[in-house]
C-alpha cells in the first residue's frame, strides 16, 4: 500500500507536510487525553485549541496561495470569505443554544431578545440544521465570490485595482456587520456557544474532535488544490498569471478560469472560518477588518507563494510568532510584522521555501 | 467791529469752559456711581425708579449692572456698603466694583448682601435692558437684543421694537425688528393687522415665525380653519408654504456644503496618492500614515508654541510638508525603488511601513488620541440667514484644499519638475531616452505626494481626532477617489472627490452614515465595471501602460 496518494509523487514538500501533520494528529490526542495532567508531557487543551486555530489559518493561507501564487490575483479581502463562513457556523451554534441563553428564549438568540425583536429574521431560518449550516458555509462565500468575481474579471479589473476593490469589499462588509439592524449581533458578534452536534464545546474530547476535523479539512483541501494546479486547468491558470493577454489570444476564456478558481478559493476560506469559530468561541465584525486580510497575505509571502505547502508553513510560523510576541512584548509585534512585510517583499520574494530551495540547489552543485 | 466781538465771545467761552471739561466727566462718573448706589433702597417701588434712573444715565456699564441685578449677582458689601458684582468661585465670591468694574479680589459669602428683586421688577428690568441694548452702538448687540426679545414678545416689547425701528439704520437689524413686530402683531385683535403681519412674515426663516404660522394654519378635523379668521389662516398657509420651500432650499445648500466639505477632505487625502499612483503606478499603503504624521506635526508645533496658537497652523503647514515629504523620500529610496515593476509587492511592503509608522507614533508619543486645538479664527460659524450657518473650519479647509489643488496643478504645469513628472508618467522609457533622470523624478514625485499628505494631515487635525489609527480610514476612500476620477488626472481627482463627498452627504439622511458609505463603495465597484479607467481616462498610448 502506498503511504501517499500518487498526486504527491512530485511534491516533496507536500509529502513532508502530510507526514508531519499525520504524526501531529496521532500525538496530540495522546498527549492531551491519555497522558495525565500531572505529567510534564501533558498537552493542555488550550494548546490543542491553539494548534487547531493555526490549522484553520493554514487552510485560509492555502486558499490565498491558490489564487495569488498560481493565478496572480492578490485578494486583500479573503478575510471576508473566512468571516462569512465563520458567521454561518456561528449562526448554527447560536441556534443550538436554545433555551440555555441568558434570556431563555426558545428560538431567538440573546442579542435579538435584547433588541426587542419579535421573531427570527428570514435569513436565520434553517440554521438550526447542521447540514444546512454547512451548506451555507460553502454557499455564501462561494456566491459572493461568484458575483464579485464575475463583475470584476469580466471588466478586466486586475492588479492593484483588484486588490483595493477586494479590500473595499471586506471594509464595506465590516461596516455592515457592525450594524445591529443587520441581525448578526452587531459589535459583539455571535458568542456564548454551548455545543456542536450535541457535544459540549468546552470538553477536551470535542476540542480534539474539532482539531482533527481541521487537520482532515486541511489535508483534503491540500490534495484538492494540488490536483487543480497539476491539472490542465492549473497549467492554464499559471499561464494567466504569467501572461494574461497572451493566454487570452490563444483562445482561452481567461475570465472563466479566474472566476472558478476564485470561487473555489473563497469556499476554502469559508470552510476555514467555519472550523475557526467553534475553537475560539466567538465571531465578530472585527474578522472583516482589512488588516486581517492583508496579514494573511503576508503569511503566504513569508512561506513562499506558488508552492501550497509554503503557504501552510508561513501561516504556522507567523502565527506562532504572533502568539509569542503579543504575549511577551506586545509593543514589538507591530514593528516585527511591519518589518516582515518589508523584508520579505524586498529580500525574500520566494519566501522561506524559496530560500531553502536555493540552499538545496547550491548544495547539489 | 462785529466779527471781532463774536470771536472774542467764542474765545472767552472756550477759556471759561476749558477747566470744567474733566470736572464734568468726573461728575458724570459720580452721578453714575450714585445711581448704582440708589439701587440699595429697600422698597421695590423705589428700586423701580432707581433702575430707570440708572438706565437714563446713558453710561455703558449700566447694562452690565442691570443684567447682574436680573440674575442675582448684584450685592453690596456689608462692611462699607459698596455695590459689587460677584461671580461665585468654589466657596467664595470674586467681586468687582459695580460702578467702575475695578476688581476687588475674593470675599466670603457672609460679607455680602444680595440686592433682592421681585417678579414685577424682573419684568421691568428685562424691558429696560432690552431698550438699552436696542439703543447700543454696536449693530451685533442690537441684533442679539432683537433676537432675545423675540423669544418673549408682549405688548411692551412690541412697543420697544416699534420705537427702535424708527431709529434703526442697519438693514439686517431693521429686517429682524420688522419680523419681531410682525410676530407681535399676530396676536393683535384686529384681523387686518394680523393679515399684514402674516404677509410680512412670508419667507422669513426665523424658527419662531414658522412655529407661530403653523399654529395659525392648522386645520380642524372637518377642514375648517382653527383660527378665528379664515383669510388670516389662508394667508398663513401660503406664508408657511413659502417658508417651507425656502427652508428646503437652505437645507439643500447646507447638504451641498457639507458634501463639498467632505469632498475637500477626500481631495486633500487623495491628491497626493493620485500623483504617486499616477506617475509610478504603485499604491502607497502608507499614504494614510503620512497624513497622520502631518497631523502629529501640527500637534508638536502647537506644543512648541503654546502662546501663539493662532499662528501655529502657518508654521505647521510647511513643517508637516517637510516631515511627511522626507519620510516619503526615505520610503521611496529605502524600499519602493527596489520593487518597481512589482506593484503587488510594493503594496504589501508599504503596508508594512504603515504598520511600523503607526507603532512608532504609539510608542514615542501616545497610544491615545492627542488634542490638537483649533485657532480662534477657525472656530465659530458664519450665519448666512437664520436657517443656514457655515462653520469657519469647514469653510477654510474647503478653500485650503482648493488652494493646494491649484498649487499642485501649477507645479505640474508650470515647472520643469512638473514637465518631467508628466513625461515619466506618460512614457517612462521614452522620457529616459530623452535624458530625464527618472529615478530622481520618482523620488521627487514621491516626496511631493507625501508632503501633500502631510499638509492634508494639518487640515484634518482641525476636523477629526488625531490618533495613531487615523490614517487607516483614509486609504480606501482616497483610492476610491483616484479610481473614480481616473488615474494621473488631477481634475479627475477634484471632480471625483467632490462628487463622492456630495453623494455621501445626500445619501446619509436616507440611509444613515454607515449605509451611505457602503452604498458609495458598492457604486464605485459597479462604476469600475463600466469605466475601468475612471471618469477621465488617459487617452492614447499612455493608457495601455
Amino acid at each position: 500500500m502506498r503511504l501517499f496518494p500518487s498526486l504527491l509523487d512530485n511534491d516533496r514538500g507536500g509529502r513532508i507536510f502530510m507526514g508531519l501533520l499525520g504524526v501531529v494528529c496521532v500525538l496530540v490526542p495522546i498527549f492531551n487525553l491519555a497522558v495525565p495532567e500531572t505529567s510534564p508531557f501533558h498537552m493542555s487543551t488550550y494548546t490543542v485549541t491553539l494548534l487547531g486555530k493555526y490549522l484553520t489559518f493554514a487552510l485560509l493561507a492555502l486558499s490565498v496561495d491558490l489564487i495569488w501564487g498560481y493565478c496572480g490575483i492578490l485578494s486583500l479581502g479573503h478575510g471576508a470569505f473566512f468571516a462569512l463562513g465563520g458567521y454561518a457556523m456561528g449562526m448554527h451554534l447560536m441556534r443550538q443554544i436554545g433555551e440555555r441563553g441568558v434570556y431563555g428564549h426558545p428560538v431567538l438568540p440573546d442579542f435579538m431578545v435584547f433588541l426587542n425583536w419579535e421573531k427570527l429574521p428570514w435569513y436565520w431560518y434553517g440554521f438550526d440544521q447542521f447540514w444546512f449550516a454547512m451548506l451555507m458555509v460553502m454557499l455564501v462565500p462561494g456566491l459572493l465570490a461568484l458575483v464579485f468575481g464575475w463583475l470584476a474579471f469580466r471588466s478586466r479589473v486586475t492588479g492593484v485595482y483588484l486588490s483595493i476593490i477586494t479590500q473595499a469589499l471586506t471594509f464595506a462588509l465590516m461596516l455592515a456587520f457592525f450594524r445591529n439592524e443587520m441581525g448578526f449581533g452587531g459589535n459583539n458578534g455571535l458568542t456564548d456557544f454551548k455545543d456542536i452536534l450535541g457535544f459540549n464545546l468546552q470538553s477536551d474530547g470535542t476540542r480534539i474532535g474539532i482539531f482533527l476535523a481541521s487537520a482532515i479539512a486541511l489535508t483534503l483541501a491540500y490534495l484538492a488544490c494540488r490536483y487543480i494546479v497539476d491539472s490542465k486547468m492549473g497549467r492554464v491558470v499559471k499561464a494567466v498569471r504569467d501572461a494574461e493577454d497572451r493566454t487570452r489570444f490563444l483562445g482561452y476564456r481567461v475570465e472563466q478560469y479566474k472566476l472558478w478558481l476564485f470561487v473555489f478559493s473563497a469556499v476554502l476560506a469559508g470552510i476555514a472560518g467555519a472550523l475557526y469559530v467553534p475553537q475560539v468561541g466567538i465571531i465578530n465584525p472585527g474578522e472583516f477588518s482589512p488588516i486581517n486580510s492583508i496579514e494573511l497575505v503576508i503569511w503566504v509571502a513569508v512561506g513562499g507563494r506558488g508552492t501550497l505547502y509554503g503557504a501552510i508553513a508561513g501561516a504556522l510560523l507567523v502565527n506562532y510568532g504572533k502568539t509569542y510576541f503579543t504575549a511577551a512584548m506586545p509593543e514589538v509585534w507591530l514593528f516585527a510584522l511591519g518589518l516582515l512585510f518589508v523584508l520579505v517583499t524586498r529580500f525574500l520574494p520566494a519566501g522561506i521555501v524559496g530560500l531553502l530551495r536555493r540552499r538545496g540547489a547550491e548544495a547539489a552543485t | 467791529m462785529r466779527p471781532w466781538r463774536g470771536l472774542a465771545a467764542v474765545l472767552a467761552a472756550f477759556i471759561l469752559l476749558l477747566p470744567t471739561l474733566p470736572a464734568a466727566a468726573e461728575e458724570a462718573d459720580y452721578d453714575f456711581s450714585a445711581a448704582v448706589d440708589a439701587l440699595r433702597v429697600k422698597s421695590y417701588a423705589d428700586k423701580e425708579v432707581a433702575i430707570s434712573a440708572l438706565a437714563d444715565t446713558g453710561n455703558d456699564r449700566s447694562i452690565e449692572v442691570l443684567e447682574g441685578l436680573l440674575v442675582g449677582r448684584l450685592f453690596y458689601r456689608k462692611s462699607d456698603q459698596r455695590m459689587v458684582l460677584a461671580e461665585p468661585q468654589d466657596v467664595d465670591y470674586e467681586i468687582r466694583d459695580a460702578a467702575t468694574g475695578e476688581p476687588l479680589g475674593t470675599t466670603g459669602k457672609r460679607k455680602l448682601k444680595k440686592i433682592g428683586i421681585n417678579n414685577k421688577l424682573r419684568k421691568h428690568l428685562r424691558g429696560t435692558i432690552a431698550r438699552l441694548n436696542l439703543a447700543h452702538n454696536d449693530p451685533a448687540v442690537r441684533m442679539a437684543a432683537v433676537k432675545e426679545m423675540m423669544r418673549n414678545l408682549d405688548a411692551a416689547a412690541s412697543d420697544l421694537l416699534r420705537a427702535a425701528m424708527a431709529r434703526e439704520r442697519d438693514v439686517k437689524v431693521r429686517e429682524a425688528i420688522r419680523s419681531g413686530i410682525a410676530l407681535a402683531d399676530l396676536d393683535s385683535p384686529d384681523a387686518a393687522i394680523r393679515l399684514r403681519a402674516v404677509t410680512d412674515l412670508t419667507g422669513s426663516l426665523l424658527p419662531e415665525a414658522r412655529n407661530r404660522l403653523s399654529g395659525l394654519a392648522e386645520r380642524n378635523a372637518d377642514g375648517s380653519s382653527s383660527g378665528p379668521d379664515e383669510t388670516v389662516s389662508l394667508a398663513a398657509r401660503k406664508a408657511l408654504q413659502s417658508i417651507e420651500s425656502k427652508l428646503a432650499l437652505n437645507r439643500l445648500a447646507e447638504t451641498v456644503f457639507f458634501g463639498l466639505s467632505l469632498g475637500s477632505v477626500l481631495l486633500l487625502a487623495a491628491i497626493g496618492l493620485a500623483i504617486t499612483f499616477g506617475v509610478m503606478g504603485v499604491i502607497n499603503m502608507a499614504h494614510g500614515e503620512l497624513i497622520m504624521l502631518g497631523a502629529y506635526t501640527t500637534y508638536l508645533v502647537q506644543l512648541a508654541m503654546p502662546n501663539h496658537l493662532d499662528y501655529s497652523l502657518f508654521v505647521a503647514i510647511p513643517a508637516a510638508f517637510l516631515v511627511a515629504g522626507l519620510f516619503g523620500i526615505a520610503i521611496e529610496q529605502g524600499v519602493i525603488r527596489y520593487l518597481y515593476g512589482r506593484p503587488l509587492e510594493t503594496l504589501l511592503a508599504t503596508f508594512g511601513i504603515s504598520l511600523i509608522l503607526q507603532q512608532l507614533v504609539r510608542t514615542t508619543i501616545s497610544a491615545q488620541n492627542v488634542a490638537v486645538s483649533n485657532p480662534s479664527w477657525m472656530s465659530g460659524s458664519m450665519e448666512i440667514n437664520p436657517a443656514l450657518a457655515i462653520t469657519y473650519n469647514r469653510l477654510y479647509i474647503l478653500i485650503f484644499a482648493l488652494l493646494v489643488f491649484a498649487a499642485l496643478l501649477a507645479v505640474l504645469k508650470r515647472t520643469s519638475l512638473g514637465l518631467q513628472v508628466r513625461a515619466v508618467s506618460q512614457n517612462r522609457a521614452m522620457a529616459k531616452a530623452m535624458g530625464i533622470r527618472s529615478e530622481w523624478v520618482d523620488a521627487m514625485t514621491f516626496g511631493l505626494g507625501s508632503g501633500i499628505a502631510g499638509v492634508a494631515g494639518v487640515a484634518l487635525s482641525q476636523l477629526t481626532n488625531v490618533g495613531p489609527n487615523m490614517g487607516q480610514s483614509y486609504i480606501i476612500d482616497s483610492f476610491m477617489v483616484v479610481v473614480f476620477g481616473g488615474v494621473a488626472n488631477l481634475w479627475g481627482t477634484l471632480v471625483g472627490a467632490m462628487s463622492l463627498g456630495v453623494a455621501n452627504k445626500f445619501l446619509e439622511p436616507f440611509a444613515g452614515a454607515v449605509l451611505a458609505k457602503i452604498l458609495v463603495l458598492v457604486f464605485i465597484i459597479l462604476f469600475i465595471q463600466k469605466r475601468p479607467r475612471g471618469l477621465f481616462p488617459q487617452k492614447g498610448r499612455a493608457a495601455e501602460g
